[in-house]
């Protein structure tokens, strides 16, 4: 049997008084692609902040289980220290602080959780440039500032980058491909695929099929009104390219759970 | 509890854990040292004064200075203009002099009393030469008195005097002479009038022309007896051409009762000359509650006198229970250049009302101001600056941005710029901004790992940035460490 990773059981969250998860279930198992859609507003970046523990969402019922301990009780950096990685679909700006003290920072951080030594700059500015070439990065964009002024493209190029540093167990990337030219959706796919290849869980949550074709997921489930309403293969993406989410949702179909 | 379910109780727990970890080592200068010192009576009259010029042997023009300076004060009034709160200061119930007991001519530094060696070295300042930063030669002061100043002689082979004010006095009496006084007289404000009358120390700076100064200087004043007041008086003068970098720390005992802390700096600069001066002030700040703490009302101000001289001022504030202070330049000389580059953090019960003035008279003067204040707890920050351009100084130029980072919701920041501009071919321009570290902004950091601390210090360092820079190396280190622990407790 395959390793669970991540298990959600029966989650209601609200926000400001308004509910906006209302029931999710969903597994992730080790090492696999899991993709989720749904129209705009069903829920999808907040299931991925109430994962990483944003302090703003209130978890009324349900349970997240992270490798059999209960999730709800640890802390934002707890989780993140734990593998927890959160790419954002709006990634935040923080003026001042230049990205690569902050990536060595970060890194820095996860290596001693993973009982790891820490790096001297020199060896973590080789690992750096390493990464920045396979990454399409250039080089001038590391002494900037944290996302400040970035293009929609770095900034998720940038994303990519911390979570291959931060070697997470499970990786949630909210929307890691739209803004992308169609050289960063192939560098953002075969990042993906290595993750993988090192039995990494990856959680991607879009609205296209067009980053689906170059790293297959192993299921598809769409969300809708804050619940996942159907799980399936590849299928299920050109489904709904053809059809729209009101058809898709309705419609019984082979391969749905 | 951690719990997501409660989001108020999580974010206690995720911003209050660190904190209360980090208050252990909050204010770590705080300790006494237990020594013999030479205490005058409490209270403040013209006996005092006649006998602090004694002890220190004036000259009789410098005792007839201090009692113009005495008699002057005691028709003034302390100053309230500024957005400051605290009880009425009596000033009779302090001593005015405190000296430690140390030999009469200490010819070396292994004849210091050791247990002020011991002090500085506990906050980090070997005063050992074999020990020492290469590169950085230092004055301390020690209550009220200069305990040791090293590197003399590398530093005379250069031609460059350093050394305490009162020895100076004696050896170099006509520069002091000259100069004391000439930028900061003694009856520019209630608080400088009270320092010319009753300074007690202090260092004092010569930079022949032509030399450029081969080491950083610097300072250290540390406060230690109770109830005592600091005055300290540093005059530097830079001559044609000359280049000096001086660097000026502090750091007092925690006690309940507020102490008093009057400082005058003068600095001159002749034609294309340049100084340097920067400062990071640690003096305790008082508890939670706001007991205690220094109150630091300081003038400092620099005269570009000559051609192209330059003047720059660069602060760190996280000390003090409350910080008056606006160090200055006055633009003389034609194309003089005054920079002001400030960072002042209030936790807790602090205040700050600090700034700057520059006064373009010249032509072609320049100057720039870069200010940044940051409020968390109850504390209140004001940042007060004055831009004046005289009818002379044409095509004068001030550039000027005020940044104010918000920590919490109980404390203010207030930005009171007055800009006086006298002259059509010159022009001021002013920036200001307000902004409040974001719960997004913490979040984005904590999903990567980093503890809620580490992310606050992370981003007000990042908002500090422009002034960091403008500091030596280990003080801008020391500076991003101290911006960390003065912001404990502040977040949740
Ligand atoms: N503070 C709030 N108060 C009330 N409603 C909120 C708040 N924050 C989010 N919502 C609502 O929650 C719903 C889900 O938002 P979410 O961002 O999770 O959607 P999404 O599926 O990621 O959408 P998209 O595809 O557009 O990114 C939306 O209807 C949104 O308006
Ligand atoms: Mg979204």
């Amino acid at each position: 049997m395959t390793n669970i990773v991540l298990d959600i059981q029966n989650l209601h969250v609200m926000r400001d008084g308004k509910k906006i998860l209302d029931g999710l279930n969903l597994s992730i198992t080790e090492g696999s692609l899991d993709a989720i859609m749904g129209p705009n507003g069903s829920g999808k970046s907040t299931l991925s902040y109430v994962i990483a523990g944003h302090p703003n969402y209130q978890v009324t019922q349900g349970t997240i289980s992270y490798l059999g301990q209960n999730l709800l009780n640890m802390s934002v950096d707890e989780r993140a220290r734990a593998g927890i990685f959160l790419g954002f679909q709006y990634p935040i700006e923080i003026p001042g602080v230049s990205i690569s003290h902050f990536l060595r920072l970060i890194y820095n951080s996860r290596s001693r959780q993973l009982g790891e030594k820490e790096v001297d700059s020199f060896t973590f500015l080789k690992k750096l440039k390493e990464l920045r070439l396979q990454l399409g990065i250039s080089e001038d964009m590391m002494s900037r500032s944290l996302n400040a002024g970035f293009s929609g493209g770095e900034k998720k190029k940038l994303e990519m980058l911390q979570m291959v540093l931060l070697r997470p167990t499970i990786a949630i990337l909210d929307e890691a491909d739209s803004g992308l030219d169609i050289d960063a959706l192939k560098i953002v796919a075969s990042t993906i695929n290595q993750q993988r290849q090192q039995s990494k869980s990856i959680v991607l949550i879009t609205h296209y099929k067009r980053l689906l074709t170059y790293t297959v997921p192993d299921k598809i489930h769409i969300m809708s009104k804050g619940k996942i309403v159907k799980t399936g293969n590849q299928d299920l993406a050109l489904q709904l390219e053809e059809k729209g989410y009101d058809k898709v949702i309705k419609a019984p179909i082979a391969g749905s759970v | 509890m951690k719990s997501a379910t409660n989001p108020q109780k999580e974010m206690e727990k995720q911003h209050k854990n660190p904190v209360e970890n980090l208050i252990a080592e909050k204010y770590k200068y705080g300790f006494v040292t237990d020594i013999d010192s030479d205490i005058a009576p409490k209270g403040l009259n013209e006996d005092i004064v006649r006998f602090i010029s004694a002890k220190k042997n004036e000259p009789s023009w410098l005792l007839s200075w201090r009692l113009k300076a005495f008699r002057l004060w005691q028709t003034m009034s302390e100053p309230s203009w500024a957005k400051l709160n605290y009880a009425k200061i009596d000033y009779q119930d302090a001593h005015y002099y405190a000296a430690p007991k140390v030999k009469p001519d200490i010819k070396s530094l292994d004849q210091i009393d050791p247990k002020i060696r011991q002090t500085y070295d506990k906050l980090g300042i070997p005063l050992h030469e074999q020990q020492q930063l290469a590169g950085v030669a230092v004055d301390a002061v020690f209550d009220s008195v200069s305990v040791a100043t090293t590197f003399r002689e590398e530093l005379a082979k250069a031609g460059v005097i350093f050394c305490s004010i009162s020895e100076a006095v004696q050896k170099y009496s006509e520069i002091v002479q000259k100069y004391l006084g000439t930028v900061v007289p003694y009856s520019d404000n209630f608080y400088a009038t009270l320092n010319s009358a009753v300074f007690t120390d202090g260092s004092f700076v010569y930079i022949p022309p032509g030399v450029r100064c081969p080491m950083e200087l610097s300072t250290y004043f540390r406060i230690n007896a109770a109830k005592t007041g600091q005055f300290e008086r540093t005059l530097i003068v830079a001559d044609r051409n000359s280049y000096v970098s001086y660097l000026e720390g502090c750091t007092a005992p925690m006690r309940d009762e507020h102490q008093l802390h009057a400082a005058v700096v003068e600095l001159v600069a002749l034609d294309e000359a340049e100084i340097k001066y920067s400062t990071v002030q640690n003096w305790y700040p008082g508890d939670e509650q706001g007991r205690g703490g220094i109150y630091n009302f300081v003038t400092k101000r620099g005269a570009c006198r000559g051609f192209r001289s330059k003047i720059s001022w660069t602060q760190v504030e996280t000390g003090s229970a409350i910080t008056w202070k606006y160090p200055s330049c006055i633009l003389q000389g034609d194309e003089s250049v005054g920079k002001f580059y400030s960072i002042a953090l209030t936790n807790h019960f602090q205040q700050a009302d600090t700034g700057t003035k520059m006064i373009h008279l010249g032509k072609k003067t320049r100057s720039t101001i870069i200010s940044k204040g940051i409020s968390a707890g109850k504390a209140q920050n004001t940042y007060r600056g004055l831009v004046r351009i005289q009818p002379g100084a044409d095509q004068a130029r001030n550039f000027t941005q005020c940044d104010s980072l918000l920590i919490g919701n109980m404390c203010g920041a207030h930005t009171i710029p007055y800009i006086e501009n006298r002259n059509k071919q010159s022009y001021t321009e002013h920036e200001a901004t307000t902004s409040k570290i974001s719960e997004e902004q913490l979040f984005y950091c904590q999903q990567r790992g980093l503890s809620a601390e580490d992310a606050v210090s992370l981003i007000v360092n990042g908002f500090c940035r422009q002034v960091l820079q403008e500091l030596p190396m280990e003080f801008a280190v020391e500076a991003q460490k101290l911006l960390g622990i003065s912001l404990e407790g502040s977040v949740g």
